[in-house]
């Protein structure tokens, strides 16, 4: 269980986090969904530590991490876009990262074998694709089967085959009882798989249910269009 | 050295010897074996189990022009003092020693000749010039191939002429300047001819004050705690072919005129404030063919005027040549300047009245267009640095800064404060080629 | 300690993959090298090279600091989401970059000399001196590098700051020193002067170098002060605390900054 109670967060003049508050259970996919500059990215930093808060706490299952690097030893991260170091292969940027964890190490196979990356084992990570950098990416949030799974934009990039794989094995891992925050800006994307949809705006949650709850909500059958309704909502309740 | 120095270097003293010591026939090497012409001499013979036991009973039996011939042994007798022409001949290095108490060997008549002595530990002494050889108000000495050892002066001449000094070994044990002799003291004399002498660990190798129309030649002074010679109050003598090393200064010339310094070797005068040739009031000079290697300073220069400063080489020196604003008329041509931390430092930046013409400086970078050997633009020798350091002395922790190089850079590029007129108006593009031939042999000799 | 050496390990690698590393080890090494062909003796060398050992050094450790912490940054995100400390994140890099410029420059530099008569023990402390000194640089101004590059987000504007403390530590400080000598020259300044170098570790590093040479002669009584007090096994030692200490200077407030800030 991640807990999150009255995150703010400024850059600048700008608002990012606006005293969120939430709870991410275990056996759940939560969906973040929002436009751009959201604040979805900056949530998900929060929780990995690469952002720090300026108030409010983030719990993880009643312990507060406060930017504690061992909390990490439980999470997966996949970022928005991946940069690796450019001289490795794949297999050799596989043993790094496994070198860096130590101990609790897995080798990614499955996964591996799910997106068909056998071939670009012994590639220099340098030539890859975007789409397969993603892929990498995903691996090597994975491979050590974290209890929890932060995933911005997982599947940007990705072809719909290699996309509609990751679903069915996202699916598995709920029912394993992992922890999992997926953030996308794509809502179609999220709304078959989510069993829970955060809409953020400016940094504030608006909507906070059911993706079935939303449309009922607003009156429109699909998930997309009750978004849309609540944010035409808000900016006539701004006028 | 090229072979006709050689030469001269030998025929010139024989000569020398020939015309002074006609009738008395000249002795040869250091251990004068009996040549001949002296068989009609009257000869004494003094040993320990000889009839005569003593040097001053053999002095007061020898006839005047007698010969005394002194065996090995030791002889501690007490000050001896020679008065009378005789010639003195020691065989087997007999030791004439003062046991500290007193000076050694006091010469007061004319026509002395000493020879093959050890000669050791005069007295020392705050108020008196003691030696292990004194030399009074005497013509036409010979002090020969003798040696002397930790004596407080070695050889003193004084009020003498005509005398010669030569093929000596002077040891002394001087530790501080304050307490120590010079090992070869010449005062007051003139016509000495100073030659193939070796000297180390006296306050100055060679002192010379009051000494006129004098020869220096092919000595060897070094580790001495003062300067390798010294020269006062002196005139029209000639030094050639000296070495002068590892003393705190290699020649120092001061209230001197008409001295001819030539072909000899300043080495090693290396640490703080110390010097290869230091001029204070010396005029009307010359020194030429002159090498200096690894001084601090090589040639330091104040008050001195109208020298002619000629195919010198300054190599691997700190400072090569330091000159004062007050000394005036120097003409310095056809040296070479190679690989020193400074090639000319002055303490005034407005005027020099000295000139540089005509000399190799390997930081010159100027070009020469109509291949005459001659550089097409002046060279300015005195780095703003250097300039600095003479007014504020303590400038020196930034030697070797990259600031202190942007300085000169600088100043060469737009120069405000370094004297203009101390320029090298025809600097040499090309190493002068015989100066070539001397790196290498004074290389070999380090 | 082992995660550290990992960052370090691939730190050390991604430097090594561009050409430059190498050519900078073989800037030295051939440098040393004409030196020793054109006739120098290695004492003659050894200042030689002291010019460029101080500009050189610290200028491509600074510049190579700054850059290739920011080139480190886009994969830093990938580490820091790992279980790891920010600071071991920090020190693997920083170590990376600073042994492998350290490394190249010794070998460079160090061949060359030790190949060429370096015979008698005296001549091997100066080296070793020399060497040290040129370590000690390179460790100082990559940590100068990092703690900019860490407070500042356009690699540009740090780029600008650590070239003008490069300039400023390399020229400026001296041209000040020059006018505090020149505005106090009636006072014994032998003493401060000695504290004013003390704290600029390009003067440490040159009159430590310098004292072991012989052009130390020329320092006159300056430089006899200086003697005495880099002599003494209490002026060694604050010298090398005083290196020390500007390598852990800018390391500290570099990874102060490091676990501080958001990525």
């Amino acid at each position: 269980m991640v807990e999150i109670a009255g995150l703010k967060k400024r850059f600048g003049s700008i608002r990012a986090l606006d005293g969120i508050s939430l709870a991410i259970k275990p056996g759940e996919i939560t969906a973040v969904v929002g436009p751009n500059a959201a604040g979805k990215s900056t949530l998900l930093r929060c929780i990995v530590g690469l952002v720090y808060p300026d108030a409010g706490e983030i719990r993880i299952d009643g312990l507060s991490i406060n930017g504690d690097w061992r909390c990490r030893r439980r999470l997966g991260y996949v970022a928005q876009t991946a940069h690796f170091p450019e001289s490795l292969s794949v297999r050799e940027l596989f043993a790094f990262i496994r070198d860096i964890r130590g101990a609790d190490s897995g080798d990614g196979k499955e996964l591996i074998g799910l997106f068909g990356l056998e071939g670009a084992l012994d590639r220099p990570v340098r030539q890859l694709s975007g789409g397969t950098r993603q892929k990498i990416s995903i691996v090597l949030a994975t491979m050590f089967d974290p209890e929890i799974l932060i995933m911005d934009e997982p599947t940007a990039g990705l072809d719909p085959l290699s996309s509609q794989r990751q679903k069915k094995w996202l699916e598995r891992e709920r029912a394993r009882g992992k922890t999992i925050l997926v953030a996308s800006h794509i809502i179609a994307e999220v709304e078959e798989l989510s069993d829970r949809v955060i809409f953020l705006l400016d940094g504030k949650v608006y909507f906070d249910g059911a993706p079935g709850e939303a449309a009922r909500l607003t009156g429109e059958r699909t998930l997309e269009r009750a978004i849309a309704a609540m944010m035409e909502q808000r900016s006539s309740c701004g006028r | 050295m090229s072979m006709g120095r050689w030469l001269l270097g030998l025929i010139f003293p024989l000569f020398v010897m020939l015309a002074l010591f006609a009738p008395s026939d000249a002795t040869a090497g250091t251990q004068p074996a009996a040549p001949q012409g002296q068989a009609q001499r009257p000869t004494l013979v003094v040993c320990p189990t000889c009839e005569v036991k003593r040097l001053v009973d053999a002095l007061r039996e020898a006839p005047t022009g007698g010969r005394i011939v002194v065996q090995s042994g030791l002889y501690v007798e007490g000050e001896i003092v020679v008065d009378k022409p005789v010639e003195i001949v020691g065989q087997g290095w007999p030791v004439i020693d003062g046991a500290g108490k007193n000076q050694v060997l006091t010469v007061k008549a004319d026509d002395v000749s000493i020879s093959g002595l050890v000669i050791r530990n005069s007295a020392k002494s705050y108020l008196a010039d003691l030696a292990g050889l004194r030399v009074e108000a005497a013509r036409r000495c010979v002090i020969e191939g003798n040696r002397l050892i930790d004596n407080f002066f070695g050889i003193y001449l004084a009020a003498s002429e005509d005398c010669v000094v030569r093929d000596n070994q002077v040891y002394g044990n001087a530790t501080s300047e304050a307490f120590s002799g010079n090992g070869i003291h010449l005062w007051n004399s003139h016509h000495i001819t100073l030659e193939r002498n070796y000297v180390t660990g006296h306050r100055d190798g060679l002192y010379f004050e009051f000494l006129h129309a004098s020869a220096v030649r092919h000595n060897v002074s070094e580790k001495n705690v003062r300067y390798g010679l010294h020269t006062m109050y002196s005139a029209d003598n000639y030094y050639q072919s000296n070495l002068l090393r590892a003393n705190l200064a290699g020649v120092v010339l001061m209230y001197s005129k008409r001295l001819r310094v030539i072909d000899n070797r300043f080495e090693d005068n290396w640490g703080a404030a110390c010097y290869g040739a230091l001029l204070k009031d010396l005029d009307d000079s010359e020194l030429a063919d002159n090498l200096f290697f690894h001084n601090s300073v090589a040639l330091y220069a104040e008050d001195a005027n109208r020298n002619f400063l000629t195919k010198n080489r300054f190599y691997n020196n700190g400072f090569a040549v330091r000159i004062m604003a007050n000394a005036d008329s120097n003409a310095f041509s056809g040296n070479v300047f190679e690989a020193n931390a400074f090639d000319v430092t002055t303490n005034s930046s407005t005027q020099s009245a000295n000139s540089f013409n005509g000399n190799y400086w390997d930081d010159y970078r100027g070009y020469d267009l109509d291949h005459d050997g001659i550089g097409d633009v002046p060279f300015w020798p005195v780095r703003l640095f250097g300039l600095l350091l003479e007014e504020y002395p303590a400038a020196i922790v930034l030697l070797r800064s990259p600031f202190a190089e942007l300085l000169d850079t600088a100043e060469e590029a737009i120069p405000v404060l370094t004297p203009r007129n101390l320029a090298d108006e025809k600097p040499l593009i090309a190493r002068p080629s015989w100066s070539k031939s001397r790196v290498l042999k004074n290389a070999s000799v380090q | 300690m082992r995660q550290m050496m990992t960052v370090a390990r691939q730190a050390a690698r991604e430097l090594m993959r561009g050409w430059w590393v190498a050519s900078y080890g073989l800037f030295f090494m051939l440098l040393a090298w004409a030196l020793f062909a054109f006739g120098e003796r290695p004492a003659q060398a050894v200042v030689s090279v002291l010019d460029l050992v101080l500009l050189v050094i610290p200028f491509v450790s600074i510049v190579v600091g700054v850059l290739s912490f920011y080139n480190s940054r886009e994969f830093a995100e990938l580490l820091l989401a790992q279980p790891v400390a920010r600071s071991t994140v920090f020190f693997g890099q920083y170590l990376g970059l600073s042994v492998s410029l350290a490394a190249a420059f010794t070998v460079g530099l160090g061949a060359p000399f030790a190949w060429y008569g370096w015979s008698t023990r005296d001549q091997a402390g100066t080296l070793l001196v020399l060497l040290l000194a040129g370590i000690f640089l390179t460790f100082i101004f990559v940590a100068f590098a990092f703690a900019i590059a860490v407070r500042t987000e356009n690699r540009l504007k740090a780029l600008g700051a650590a070239i003008f403390l490069w300039l400023f530590l390399a020229l400026v400080y001296d041209g000040l020193l020059l006018a505090v000598i020149m505005a106090f020259s009636a006072y014994p300044l032998e003493k401060p002067l000695l504290g004013l170098c003390v704290l600029n570790p390009l003067d440490v590093a040159r009159i430590l170098i310098l004292l072991r040479l012989d052009v130390a002669a020329l320092m006159g009584y300056t430089g006899a002060v200086f003697k005495q007090f880099f002599g003494s096994t209490l002026g060694l030692g604050l010298a090398g605390a005083c290196l020390a200490a500007w390598v852990a200077l800018p390391v500290l407030a570099g990874v102060n900054a490091y676990a501080r800030r958001d990525f």
